[in-house]
This record gives structure tokens, sequence and C-alpha cells, in this order.
């Protein structure tokens, strides 16, 4: 049997219950292997990415795949990748920011933390509010860099200064006992 | 050197019993479970479990941390606590913080934890003490009393993906 190689399987669509189910008993009868993954719903869609091993190549993995999401009317997409286990890079900083819904929130924040040497771990972000009053929720965690938390800080305070966002910043201490 | 068991050993799901001789070898013991914790990064506490010794012997040292940023509320620091039969007899605030373990390498997640505490226990020596403490001080010796009851932090997950249980909100919404 062919060494089992690690893909990122996508699948995107309407949301319903059982999906995750569906898709992973496929795999699993196909003689795959599930590694790190992160299913949400945006929007009322459902979307899932997974690391899946796999011996075959990423046309093969996305016709075992592919039955069960069909039949469920989803979007299915694979690519070939460099899976990385065990070594997990630790947050150490997590940013909250709020505020009426309006173009470019993301991007203003982000390229601020980023030029302050933030490496974003993980983020999502939710439309709350009212259709007629929607509010945009930001939630990341990243990991400072070599200057620490205060040049975060100084980035977010000018964001803050400008006006129409709350933000927060708030250091992960991780405890190891 | 003691080796540090990781997960899934089953002995670090076992209760374990009162210490109840103080004698040289209790104090042999308790060495050299600091020397493994120094051994760990950045490892702020051990319990005798998690080197497969299962009797309620734990130390918490918080002294070496450097916090990203200062909590703004009380944080206790006692320097070395070696914890011989540790209890908490009292408990307060909930807060949720993130965790590791040397048991369970390259994972860490949000655990809630009571944010004061009063802890009652022994030393290596018998001598008992009652201390009260606060913040990230009292999460750890939290994790340290949870192994000697065969709790592991994974045991207690939440999620990891928000931060849902601010302190702040709490007590704005109990207004």
């Amino acid at each position: 049997m062919a060494q089992a190689r690690w893909h990122m399987l996508t699948i995107i669509g309407a949301d319903r219950p059982g999906i995750v189910a569906a898709v992973t008993q496929a795999l699993f009868e196909g003689g795959c292997n599930l590694g790190e993954t992160s299913m949400i719903r945006l929007g009322g869609n459902f979307t899932i990415m997974m690391m899946v091993a796999h011996a075959g190549d990423a046309s093969a993995l996305a016709a075992l795949a592919g039955p069960s999401a069909e039949r469920l009317g989803l979007h299915l997409h694979v690519v070939p990748i460099e899976g990385q286990l065990h070594a997990a890079l630790e947050p150490d900083v997590r940013v909250t920011v709020f505020g009426a819904d309006r173009p470019g929130i993301v991007a203003q924040v982000t390229s601020a933390l980023a030029a302050a040497g933030l490496n974003i771990v993980n983020l999502e972000s939710h439309v709350g509010g009212s259709p007629e009053q929607p509010i945009y929720i930001m939630q990341l965690e990243g990991r400072a860099g070599e200057g620490g938390l205060e040049p975060l800080e100084r980035a977010l305070a000018e964001i803050k200064a400008r006006g129409g966002v709350d933000v927060r910043l708030a250091s992960i201490d991780a405890l190891y006992g | 050197m003691l080796e540090i068991l990781r997960y899934p050993d089953p002995r670090l799901k076992e209760i374990s019993e009162p210490a109840l001789r103080f004698d040289d070898e209790l104090r042999a013991f308790a060495a050299a479970l600091e020397e493994a914790r120094r051994a760990g990064p950045a490892t702020v506490g051990i319990a005798a479990p998690q080197v497969g010794r299962l009797i309620r012997v734990a130390i918490v040292d918080v002294s070496g941390r450097k916090p990203g940023k200062p909590s703004g509320k009380p944080e206790t620091c006692h320097g070395r606590m070696v914890l011989v039969n540790p209890e908490i007899v009292e408990w307060d605030g909930l807060a949720i913080g993130r965790e590791g373990c040397l048991s369970v390498p390259d994972f860490t997640g949000n655990v809630i934890r009571a944010e004061q505490i009063v802890l009652e226990a022994r030393d290596e020596h018998g001598a008992s003490s009652r201390r009260e403490l606060s913040g990230f001080e009292a999460r750890a010796v939290q994790h340290e009393v949870d192994h000697l009851d065969g709790i592991l932090f994974l045991d207690r997950l939440v999620s990891r993906r928000a931060d849902l249980f601010q302190r702040k909100t709490y007590q704005g919404a109990a207004k």
C-alpha cells in the first residue's frame, strides 16, 4: 500500500444536520485518516476544512469523498499539503474588535496588527445586531512579534482613536503544569 | 531524572492516596519532583501522578512567570510551594484561561477555574499552612490538585474559539 499523504479537503454548501457524519464515514471507509479539522457555519453555510491522510492523489481523494458530498449538494475541493502535526504555534494574545458594520474593518485592523508584528493563528468574525443596524464582531488569537504586546497595543489604540470600533487586547498567559 | 507520564497513561486518571509519613523518603521525592518540574519548559507546577507516584504531593511555583500583560486583578505569588495532602477549602470567582500540561504535549485549551481559593496543605516536613491564592497561582494549584484526583485539563475543556466567560461581562450582566 502506498504511503498516506496529507491533503486539505474543503467542503462548503447549504447547512443541514448530518454532513460531518456522512462525509467522515465515507472517508473512514475509504481508508483515510483525519488530522486537524475546523468546521463552522458562515452565514448559514456549512464550511469545513479537514486534513486528510490518504494513499492516493488529490483526484482519488475527491472521487472518494465526492459522492457523499454531492448527495448533500455540497462543493468539494482537495489540494495536497505539507501536514505539520505536533508543532502547534501557541497564541499569546487575543484581540476582540467590534463596531457598527462597515466595509474595511478586518483589513484595517489586521493590517495594523501585521505591521506591529502579529502572526494570526486563528480568526473569526460574525455579523450580529439587526438587519437595520448590523454590528461586526471579530475575535482573533495570534502570536506577537519580537517587540511583544506593546506595538500591538499602540496599533489598536490608534485604530480606536480614529473611532468607529471598540478594541480589546488580552494576553493569553498559558499555564503549563 | 523522573520520567513524565503522558496521556493516555492510565495512571494519570487514578485518584492518589494521602501521604502518611513526612520522612526523608518523602523529602527526597519532593526534591526529585521539583527537578522534573524545572526540566519542563516554563512549567509552573507538577504533581506526583505525573511521574507515576500515586500520592497527594504537588509543587507549584509561579515566581518565574513573565505575564504578557498585567491582568489588573489580584495576583498572589508565594514562591515555591511543596503541597502535601492539599485541600482547596474555599473558591470564589470564575475566569477562563489557557492551559497546557507536561503530560499532554503540543496542545493547549481553555479551562474555567476559580479566581481565588483558600488552600490548606502540609509541606514536606509536615507543617500545615492555610493560604489565600489569587489569579495565575490559584489556577496553577487547581490544575495540580486536579492531577491528584485523576483529572486532566482535557476533562475541563471549554471552547477555544471564543472568550465566552469574560468576568467583566458577567459583573455587568449581574447589575
